[in-house]
Order: C-alpha cells, then structure tokens, then sequence
C-alpha cells in the first residue's frame, strides 16, 4: 500500500469515527423526538434532520451517489410530499389519546426495546475483520460502478422498476380523482347568476367595496365607511357585516363621541392652557375616536 | 473504522420506527416511522457494502428508496382518500374490515 492511500484511508477512518460520534446522536434524537411530538409538521422536521443525517454518514461510507440521492429524494422530494399531506388533512387532525387496545403502549415499548436489543446483541456476537472498504471498487468512480453493476447483473430488478413507478402513479391517480358530479361553472354562469340576483332580488351586481375604501386607512382591520361615516354593508370582509349598528345604536355613538370628543378637547385645552381652540380640532378628535374604535 | 457502530445505529434507528408505528395513532406520522425503517435498513446496506467492498449493498439501497418513493406515493393518496371520506387521518377509524 503506497504511503498516499495509507494517509487517505487513515483521514476516512477519522472522518467516519467523527461522522458517526456526532451524528448517532442527533439522528437517534431525532428520531424520539419524532414518535413522541404532538403535531405531524414537528415530525416531519424531525425526520429531515434523520434523513439529512443518514446522508452524511453515506457520504463517509464512500456512497457519495446515495448520499446525493438520498438529500433529493427523501428530504427534497419524500418530504415535501408529506408535508403537502399534512397540509391537506390538517395539522389540527390530532392524535386519539385513547387506547383502543389495553396496556397497548407499554406493550409496544417493550416489543421495541427488546427487538432492539436481540439485534443489536446479535450482532455483538459476530467478530468483523476491518471494513474491505471501497477504494477498489469505486476505482472508476461511485456512479459509474453503480451503473455498471445495476445495468448488467441487476437490469432486469431495474426494469421491473419501470412497471413498479408507472403502477404507482397510475395508482395515485385513481386514487386521488374525484369525479365531477356537475358542470363546472364559467365566467358566463357566474355573470347570469349575479344579474338573475339583481333582477330578482335587487342584490348588487357589482364589485363589492374593498376594506378601508373611504375610510382612513388602507388596512383590512378598517372598516369601509361612506362619507358622512356611515357603515358600508357590503365591503368584503363578510365578518363586519353582522355587526352593523343600528339607528339607535348609531345615536347612542354619536352622544358617545360627542361626550368623549368634549372631555378630550377640555383635557387638551386644559394641557394647553388655552380656554378653545375651537371647531378645528373636532374632525381630528372624531378620527382619533374612530381610531381607537376600531382598535378595540 | 469497522462498521459495528453504523449497523448498530441502524438498529435502533429501526427499532424506533417500528416503536413510532406501534404507539402512534396519526396515519401520516405512522407513515413517517415506515420511512424511518426503511432509511435505517438503507443504512445497513451501505455499511455492509463498505464493509465487504463490493457496490451491490449501494445498488441494493438504492432499490429500496425507488420502491419507498412508489410506496409512500400511493400510501399518501391512499391517507388522502380516506380522510376525504371519513374526515379523519387516525388508523383507528378505518377499521371497516374488522369482524
């Protein structure tokens, strides 16, 4: 062994002992932390950092290829898809915390501990010589003896392959397909609807008014208000429209700000030092109160 | 570096998937754990490739993550569709083949 490869194998061997030390940890971690959190996005994560663990430790096992596999499709491609799941039947979805089986949980504990420990125990008894390792047969490269072995020996389990990946998606697709029970509806449709409302009804046939539109400020929590600073029934945010005073209530406001803009302007005046500063202030006094209405 | 301390991660790695599966209840979470069983077996396929020194451990791992592609898949869609039906993701609730 020429003193290059000696050196080279020795710097793989730390790398490994070092890969293995940190990384065992975090993805074993990982890993608990995945079966006991509460919410399917916390797992996920969680399984990312497993995954993205298992890529390194490929990449100092002189797997570069799966290691750059595995990043893409687990972690890129696998998790995306979970996640997009996830996002479909809800986070919200929990998780029953009623046994449907008794002492079902504490029974699965210890199935795992043991399995874990007959395995890990049997493979205690078996002695390996030092790792071969692959410097020889990645001689030409990692893919190129991938490739080389998975279209000679292995070309029939690789076209088998084709078949199993065009089941699948044909498999997704049924299964996701909902047929269409009515026609969809056009833009064509939704004018007819609007203007069969209008004639029938007398509902508005045109756009309805944007939140904030002639009210101070441009932001959804402002409620849209005509000139005279009356409610708009039909801005957008449907949620307001409950709301809506009513003329008795729309009185009581008024002798409300009037009072309130009243005590305001003494206080200011008062602060000033001035007997009035007269009519002015009011619009400024009335939209502050609005202000603060509308914050609460 | 011998590969013991690889394969051993490997088993509890899998040990603990095969516990995610046993204990928990949500279909996607239980869907993860199979996933976590099948990165760990990956894992022992690469040690042992190196162990050895032959690429049929790699070519082997990298079947099993073409068959886990398909698999989760069609298992996603499979989820998706019962939930649209049942409004539910908890393996509990679809129990129409139980006697």
């Amino acid at each position: 062994m020429s003193p290059d490869v000696t050196v080279l194998a020795a710097a793989g061997s730390a790398g490994q002992t070092a890969a293995i030390w940190v990384l065992a940890p975090i993805s074993v971690l990982a890993a608990l932390g995945m079966i006991t959190v509460r919410k399917a996005v916390h797992s996920a994560l969680l399984l990312a950092v497993v995954m993205i663990s298992l890529a390194i430790l490929y990449a100092v096992q002189d797997a570069p290829f799966l290691s750059v596999v595995q990043v893409i499709v687990y972690t890129g491609a696998v998790l995306m898809l979970f996640l997009f799941v996830v996002m479909l039947v809800g986070i919200e979805s929990g998780e029953a915390v009623v046994e449907t089986l008794k002492g079902h949980r504490a029974l699965a504990w210890v199935v795992a501990i043991v399995f874990g420990i007959v395995v890990i125990a049997a493979f205690g008894q078996v002695t390996l010589r030092t790792a071969v390792g692959l410097a020889d047969a990645n001689q030409q490269g990692n893919v190129v003896g991938l490739a080389s072995l998975l279209f000679t020996k292995y070309v029939y389990a690789f076209e088998v392959t084709s078949a199993l990946l065009i089941t699948a998606v044909l498999g997704a697709m049924v299964l996701a397909h909902r047929e269409r029970l009515e026609p969809k509806r056009t833009q064509r449709d939704y004018v007819r609807a609007r203007m069969r409302a209008y004639a029938e009804r007398g509902a508005h046939p045109g756009q309805r008014i944007l939140p904030g539109v002639i009210a101070q400020h441009n932001s959804v929590v402002t409620p849209a208000r005509l000139a005279d600073g009356t409610h708009v029934s039909m801005e957008i945010p449907g949620v307001r429209e409950s709301s809506e005073p009513t003329p008795e209530e729309l009185a009581a406001e008024e002798a409300d700000e009037a009072e309130v803009s009243g005590r305001e302007r003494a206080a200011r005046a008062s602060l000033r030092g001035e007997a009035d500063d007269g009519e002015p202030g009011r619009d400024g006094d009335r939209s502050d109160r609005e202000d603060s209405e509308v914050q609460s | 570096m011998t590969v013991n301390a690889f394969v051993v991660l490997s088993a509890l790695l899998f040990s603990i998937g095969g516990l995610g599966v046993l204990i928990r209840r949500n279909a996607i979470v239980v869907f993860m754990c199979i996933e976590l069983m099948l990165n760990a077996t990956n894992l022992a396929f690469v040690s042992f490739a190196r162990q050895w020194g032959n690429l049929q451990g790699q070519v082997f791992a990298f079947f099993v993550m073409v068959v886990a592609a398909a698999e989760v898949v069609v298992g996603l869609a499979i989820i998706v569709t019962i939930f649209r039906t049942r409004r539910s993701a908890s393996v509990d609730d679809a129990s129409l083949l139980k006697l």
